[in-house]
């Protein structure tokens, strides 16, 4: 991307960068153990789950048993409809809310960001009970929407395209309005093409978390047809399996997949989003 | 006048809708905990009444509340330092050139992009007595792994050390960014100075690393009352309460014993925490930290 770095006065050499690379790596064994130990047991019989032989066979049997235990379909399926709902939803709204912060100087605008960021300090985690109560008295408990509902509007997300928004030049947006462009042309044709590294990464922080996302999930569905995977799973493993290791691994494994496999394929672009979320 | 008053009316149209969801999702149920931790919980057909701070005295002589309070704190004070030592360990790591960089970062990050849930089982596993991965671990040398999980001493430990797994590579990207940010001539300067890299390190780097060190603080204590999920999986709060954090505890009031009034008022005291947390961290940890 850049000119070839400049070297570096502290990086580690001879000895000292062997030591180093040592402990990362051992580190790094530790990290990965749990996922490697379950692509070990998901893919061997089950008799070999704590035998660690190179001997034994492969299988993907475990995998089949566990599709075929508990309506995985229909869980992958709600959730791939509940982190498009979200998505789609805080796009929107976080659009509009941080064009209006970053560029549209109006009154209250200061008290309107202090009461968007409380959201940052005070999780929709923290408020399942009232959140509970409002969603049971609308009769929406045991439905995707009712999931998504505390989700779609974040302040972090907010926060993010305000700051993104804020570097974009003045000058192209007066530019815009002097060839006769509205507000919201302005916002579609200037300000959203050149947030896009913004969006990817906002989008696939929030794919990451509602993929993974358990408790509010748990605790407003009770159906097949609401559940999304992660609670699928729990109730999988925890009911139907007893002690089947590998079955449970195959299942564990198949539930993070598509995102594990996305991230294996765009490794850069996952961490390089997350590092943009995380810069201030 | 009028132009100001259209820009007013612009901009809170823009911000209509995602208020609108945080007045219904966040502050209304903040406010809404707190009214009705003074009331009694509807049951059948006797509605809610008003009692005073009835909910509040019977949680100051609730023994569970008062253990998951006590679990919170350990877990705050296990989890927080480790996990983002671990963190700056890892990203300093990482962003020198040591062998094999790209897969050990891959490494550090993937928990991150795991559902606890899922990671839990296989963890749970790791734990199991008789013949779990650690048993076998230990009996390669003849030792026992014990039964973490069903200990009152070591479930805590055990739930805590999949916390910092599964948060340390998270922070790790933050500091990483942070110093892939920092000018490469301060090391220069550094080094014609004749620092050691010790020096550099704890003169130059971590100071300027700050932000990112109270940025990173936040997310973990806020983590440390959030991050519930493997208790479900691995414990269920026991053994006797042993894992019982204050949320999990909400959630047991609030949905296993359905005394929603309680759960109320537990949900007060979690808030009072988070404001404090966010009072002590902005207000306190921001003046003294060092910003370019």
């Amino acid at each position: 991307m850049s000119a070839a770095p400049r070297p570096d006065p502290y990086a580690p050499r001879g000895l000292w960068r062997g030591l180093e690379s040592g402990a990362a790596i051992l580190l790094a064994a530790m990290w990965a153990a749990p996922l490697v130990y379950a692509v070990w047991a998901a893919i061997h019989p089950a008799e070999f789950t704590t035998r660690f032989v190179l001997s034994a066979p492969l299988t993907l049997d475990n995998f089949a048993r566990a599709w075929a235990a508990a309506p995985f379909a229909r869980y992958f399926l709600n959730t791939f409809v509940l982190v498009t709902l979200i998505l789609i939803c805080q796009l929107c709204l976080g659009t509009l809310a941080a064009y209006a912060l970053a560029r549209r100087p109006f009154f209250g605008r200061d008290v309107a960001f202090a009461l968007i960021l409380v959201q940052l300090m005070v999780m929709p985690d923290a408020l399942i009970v009232e959140n509970y109560r409002t969603l049971a008295a609308v009769n929406l408990v045991d439905t995707i929407p009712a999931i998504a509902l505390p989700y779609v509007a974040s302040a972090f997300g907010i926060f993010l395209l305000r700051q993104a928004f804020k570097q974009v030049p003045r000058e192209l947006d007066e530019a815009a309005r002097v060839e006769g462009a509205g507000p919201l042309q302005i916002l579609l044709k200037v300000y959203v093409p050149l947030a896009r590294p913004t969006y990817i990464a906002y989008g696939l922080v929030s794919v990451s978390y509602h993929w993974n996302n358990f408790l509010w999930p748990l605790i407003v569905t009770n159906s097949v047809e609401a559940r999304p995977l992660t609670v699928g799973l729990a109730v999988f493993s925890s009911t139907d399996q007893g002690v089947d290791w590998a079955v449970i691994c195959a299942a564990t494994l198949m539930t993070s997949g598509p995102l594990l496999v996305a991230f294996l394929l765009f490794q850069r672009q996952f961490v390089q989003s997350f590092m943009r979320a995380g810069l201030k | 006048m009028r132009p100001r008053a259209t820009a007013t009316i612009h901009g809170w149209l823009l911000l209509a809708p995602a208020m609108a969801c945080l007045a219904v999702f966040t502050h209304w149920p903040a406010v809404a905990s707190f009214w009705h931790s003074f009331h009694s919980t509807p049951k059948g057909k006797r509605p809610a009444r008003f009692v005073g701070v009835e909910n509040y005295q019977q949680m100051i002589g609730d023994p569970i509340f008062w253990k998951a309070m006590v679990n919170n704190l350990w877990f705050a004070l296990g989890t927080i330092p480790l996990s983002v030592g671990l963190a700056l360990a890892m990203a300093v790591w990482v962003n020198d050139r040591i062998v094999g960089r790209t897969a050990v970062r891959m490494a550090y990050f993937t928990p991150t992009i795991l559902p606890m849930i899922a990671v839990a089982n296989i963890w749970m596993f790791f734990f199991t007595p008789q013949y779990g991965l650690f048993e076998q671990i230990a009996g390669v040398f003849g030792l026992s792994a014990g039964n973490w999980l069903g200990s009152r001493d070591l479930a805590l430990p055990a739930i805590m050390i999949v916390t910092i797994w599964k948060e340390a590579g998270f922070f790790m990207i933050f500091y990483l960014a942070a110093l892939q940010a920092l000018s490469p001539s301060l090391a220069e300067a550094a080094a014609l100075e004749g620092a050691s890299r010790w020096t550099f390190f704890r003169r130059i780097q971590l100071p300027l690393l700050a932000p990112t060190t109270l940025f990173v603080l936040i997310n973990a204590m806020i983590n440390a009352f959030r991050m519930i999920d493997h208790i479900f999986v691995m414990t269920r709060g026991g053994p006797d309460n042993a894992t019982t954090l204050l949320l999990y505890y909400i959630y047991q009031v609030g949905f296993s014993f359905w005394d929603t009034a309680y759960a109320a008022t537990l949900t007060c005291v979690l808030l009072a925490l988070l404001a404090l947390a966010a009072f002590v961290q902005y207000g306190w940890l921001e003046r003294r930290t060092h910003y370019q």
